[in-house]
């Protein structure tokens, strides 16, 4: 089981979570101008790395809200929580913030 | 190299069997190939196989960086089946199925393929309304298939608590007699052995670091065992795909998720056919040893790392201790996760790529086993020729772009 450390509501069981995919995909702004490889990029294609990952989770029986972390994808340690906003280079590592 | 038979079996057991051949070679990699298959699970040595068998290929490499069979083939649960919705994918897994019943001569290997059956068990009013458009589609497209009642489901599986009183009650099943199980270190031994008699080189402990390439064509890898040469290189990962297109620069739909099976410890036969059931997120079937195999669901976050979590196998266990009252007593031996790479419509990706020379067999999610040879098949194909078969034409990497996804989750999203 994962711990898990919603910045909002601090650490919680990996069951009262649900994982929301990778971070820091925007929705691109100039939509009609868009190639079709363009908009398969970013609908479907995924970096899907095997080392740290970006990525987005909902504290779902908890607060509801979002939140980023860095996860690496082979240990399944979290090195990095932070809010939507946040600059994720800038978050304190995950030791610090729990 | 000489064939399994019943009078090798006697001869050798007179030698109290310690003078069998070893089934396939372990040579060095040469300094080029005419064809490299990456990857030495079921899939790739499938394709190799045929690309060997089927389009006279004999010069290929499979590289593996571990052992063969040693990642999802012999971390699933064996099922095979062929009853999707869609045309696309019935058409290829039905393919994949009619090679599954003619493999054990054609490779002369047991793969101890059990056509037991597969009942795919609904719990709902829509459950039963999809079930009843699925089997319907099925015999369309000339794939056994027939809906089961509660009552006809308790003659064959007395088990099964039909009662209405259930959580989630048993409304119904769809069943199709021509499924079952097979052995699935069979199919990467056997799928070896046949493509090594024919002169291809399984390479393992070899894995790739780097693909090379020449402007838009690829002309070989890099591997922890120097560099091998060629201009025809098969990615067959699975859980790794994402890796190795990375190393050539290609992006690819696909996420890698942690997949859960278990087994239980050896009991006396039990239940005779496949239990599955995609709204409570379980199934399950017993094998010749006597364990039951079970099956959980993938775990939501990315994840190579080989073992799954606990609330995924709890879910799983709740289902099967409440759809089969009589397992609860039922201790659990060992349990184990494998590393699926899942496509957004849950089809796989059988293509060529923008790289000439470089192929794709991937995005097999959580059901790729039942689809060994025929997914060998269509990928040796797509090689030689260098354009896909007809049975794999949809299933290549430009859907993504086109928006001719195949979605298959209705048949796909638990069944494996």
């Amino acid at each position: 089981m994962l711990l898990i450390s919603c910045p909002w509501c601090g650490p919680r069981a990996e069951s009262e979570f649900s994982c929301g995919g990778e971070a820091h995909i925007a929705r691109p702004l100039d939509t009609d101008a868009l190639s079709d490889e363009q908009w398969g990029d970013y609908l479907f294609m995924r970096k899907n790395p095997k080392g740290l990952h970006r990525e987005q989770w909902l504290h779902a029986a908890g607060c509801r809200r979002w939140f980023n972390a860095e996860r690496h994808t082979v240990s399944y340690n979290f090195t990095k929580f932070y809010k939507p906003g946040e600059n994720p280079d800038a978050a304190p590592s995950a030791g610090a913030a729990a | 190299m000489s064939n399994f038979s019943i009078f090798a079996l006697a001869r050798n057991a007179m030698s109290y069997h310690e003078n069998w051949q070893k089934q396939w070679r372990s040579p060095a990699p040469k300094a080029s190939y005419d064809a490299i298959i990456v990857g030495g699970g079921g899939h790739g040595l499938a394709t190799a196989y045929y690309l060997a068998k089927e389009h006279g290929m004999r010069n290929i490499a499979v590289v593996e960086r571990g052992w063969l069979g040693g990642g999802n083939t012999a971390r699933n649960t064996t099922i095979v089946r062929s009853n999707y919705l869609w045309d696309d994918a019935t058409h290829l897994y039905e393919k994949a199925l009619q090679l599954w019943e003619g493999l054990s001569q054609d490779l002369n290997y047991n793969t101890m393929f059990s056509q037991r059956g597969v009942m795919n068990v609904g719990h709902s009013l829509q459950d039963m309304r999809d079930i009843e458009r699925r089997v319907n589609a099925n015999r369309l497209n000339g794939v056994d298939g027939v809906v089961l009642t509660p009552a006809q489901i308790k003659a064959m599986v007395p088990i099964m608590n039909t009662s209405s009183s259930l959580r989630y009650p048993v409304m119904g099943a769809s069943f199709q007699p021509r499924a079952g199980v097979a052995r699935h270190d069979a199919i990467a031994w056997g799928f070896a052995r046949a493509a090594d008699r024919l002169g291809v080189d399984i390479i393992q402990n070899c894995e790739v670091i780097g693909v090379q390439r020449q402007g838009d064509q690829v002309v070989g890898i890099e591997t922890t065992r120097g560099v091998i040469k060629s201009k025809k290189i098969g990615v067959v990962a699975a859980g790794h795909s994402s890796v190795i297109a990375d190393m050539a620069g290609i992006r690819l739909p696909l996420e890698s998720h942690p997949l859960q099976a278990l087994v239980s410890e050896p009991m006396k036969p039990i239940l005779h056919t496949v239990v599955m059931s995609n709204a409570i997120h379980a199934y399950a079937s017993q094998s010749d040893k006597g364990d039951l195999v079970i099956g959980a669901g993938i775990d939501s976050y990315v994840g190579y790392g080989q073992r799954g979590s606990f609330p995924v196998i709890e879910h799983t266990l709740q289902a099967i201790c409440e759809l089969f009252p009589i397992f609860r007593r039922v201790r659990m031996n060992r349990q184990w996760g494998g590393i699926v790479d899942v496509a957004p419509d849950a089809c796989p990706i059988i293509s060529k790529t923008h790289i000439k020379g470089l192929y794709f067999n991937c995005g097999w999610g959580t059901g790729g086993f039942k689809a060994t040879p025929g997914s060998g098949w269509v990928m040796a194909h797509t090689i030689a020729q260098d354009r896909p078969h007809a049975l794999n034409a949809a299933f290549e990497l430009n859907r993504f772009n086109t928006g001719h996804l195949i979605d298959e989750h209705g048949a796909a999203g638990v069944a494996h």
